[in-house]
């Protein structure tokens, strides 16, 4: 394991909420580091909606989930916040006052003196195909996601979908691959025309399979798959003898291990304070869609004033011997200096 | 206003009013019909308000737009009069309007 790294704050979540969270903490002097399960930040915007427009913005009449992420981070720059992308916070616990341990599922271990939940919808993971028993063959031979290309060589492999990750994985795992074969429910590709062009390059010269249909039933024994059933869209199944299966079918987004962190949701929500926006437990900020409050919407903008509040009282309990000042980004000198711009 | 049943996987029938300009999946939400999780909110997303329009709806719904059939890719059990309920506006054509929620939209 790693050595634990300390930070003043650990904010778990890179959406917009995490991110503007970072400047309020930022214009207090807090340190901050972030954690996100998704391999870029921006969270559902990035992943949800990166092309798509949103109007609610205040000040702002038109802007992209991409966009908003864009000109986020661009704000918190000066603050040079470090994230954990691709990482999820498994563990939570308070060790002390004003202290808190979290691990993630890549082994990091974090110590920080408050910590800010702002997961959104919770974490995002892969859906999972509603094929009949596959739950015994997952992690052994039906992956989600490739962590080691080596681990499918010489393999039988059968991917499922049509978007980039199903392509990108079918043209990098191909030449490594006993035999694979690609599943889609039609014969036409979302992903990248490049990559169509080189998957179906590779099927006219017999390197790969390509098959129009959906995948109904796996035979295997403890976990390890031997065969599964396609089933065309004329109703034709054909039976395929596989090592390994690859389902691409996107995210969803799933509550995750903040259920178990001692706090008493309310439909999967974290109840905070409003004054403040700490959980029942001191120190345990909830800002953006993952709380809930009387009036609650979930807006982005009412995440920000969310932020905000939270960055106030997370300064107690990282300089709790200090008194708080507060000061306009417009007038005050010492803000700007933080901001690079005085 | 046109009236839309929904039939939930289990058999469930919900006959609702929709609201002329909003959508099959609001229109879902707001009478409670299972099956509908519309997480992107509407945005065309995140392909889980699948339903599987009735055969003698499918033609006067018409067919998806090149971005929903896109989505519809991350969609389970996709069939020709599968439908992302967040891209059907409610109008009086519809007044009628069958569909079938999925057992399962992804989570």
């Amino acid at each position: 394991m790693s050595d634990t790294i300390k930070t003043d704050v650990l904010i778990i979540g890179a959406g917009p909420i995490g991110l503007f969270a970072v400047f309020e903490l930022g214009l207090l002097d807090i340190k901050v580091h972030l954690v996100d399960i998704l391999d870029k930040v921006g969270g559902q915007c990035a992943e949800l909606y990166p092309e798509k427009p949103i109007y609610d913005i205040p000040a702002i009449p038109l802007i992209t989930g991409h966009g908003l992420t864009d000109a986020l981070m661009q704000q918190i720059k000066p603050f040079n916040p470090t994230f954990h992308l691709g990482e999820m916070v498994t563990t939570l616990e308070k060790i002390g006052d004003s202290q808190f341990r979290v691990s993630t599922d890549c082994g990091k271990v974090f110590e920080a003196k408050a910590v800010a939940i702002a997961a959104g919808g919770g974490s995002f993971q892969p859906k999972r195909p509603p094929i009949p028993g596959i739950e015994p063959y997952e992690d052994k031979s039906v992956h989600y996601a490739v962590r080691k290309m080596d681990a499918f060589r010489d393999k039988r492999l059968l991917i499922v979908g049509g978007g980039d990750s199903a392509l990108d994985w079918t043209l990098n795992l191909q030449p490594i691959a006993r035999r694979l074969t690609l599943v889609h429910r039609r014969d036409e590709f979302r992903g990248a025309p490049d990559s169509v062009n080189k998957m179906r390059a590779l099927v006219a010269s017999d390197s790969m399979d390509l098959r129009i249909g959906q995948v109904t039933l796996l035979e295997g024994s403890n976990g390890q798959l031997t065969a599964a059933s396609i089933k065309g869209n004329d109703g034709t199944i054909t039976r395929l003898e596989v090592d390994a299966l690859l389902p691409f079918f996107g995210l969803t987004m799933k509550l995750g291990p903040v259920a178990d962190w001692g706090l008493a949701l309310e439909d999967e929500l974290i109840p905070v304070d409003t004054s403040t926006f700490e959980t029942a437990i001191p120190g345990l900020f909830a800002i953006g869609d993952i709380n809930t409050y009387p009036g609650k919407l979930k807006l982005i903008l009412s995440g920000f004033h969310e932020a905000a509040l939270m960055a106030q009282k997370a300064y107690h309990y990282v300089y709790p011997e200090k008194r708080l000042v507060f000061q306009y980004t417009t007038s005050s000198t010492s803000l700007q200096k933080k901001l690079g711009v005085a | 206003m046109p009236k839309i049943t929904f039939i939930e996987h289990d058999g469930t029938v919900h006959t609702v009013e929709g609201e002329i300009g909003s959508t099959v999946m609001e229109t879902a939400l707001r009478n409670d019909v299972g099956g509908i999780v519309a997480e992107c909110g509407g945005a065309c997303t995140c392909a889980t308000c699948v339903v599987h329009v009735d055969d003698a709806w499918s033609a006067i719904v018409g067919p998806p737009s090149a971005e929903e059939e896109d989505m519809l890719d991350f969609a389970f059990e996709v069939k020709p009069t599968s439908r992302l309920s967040c891209q059907i506006k409610v109008t009086q054509a519809l007044d009628g309007l069958i569909v079938r929620t999925p057992a399962y939209q992804g989570r």
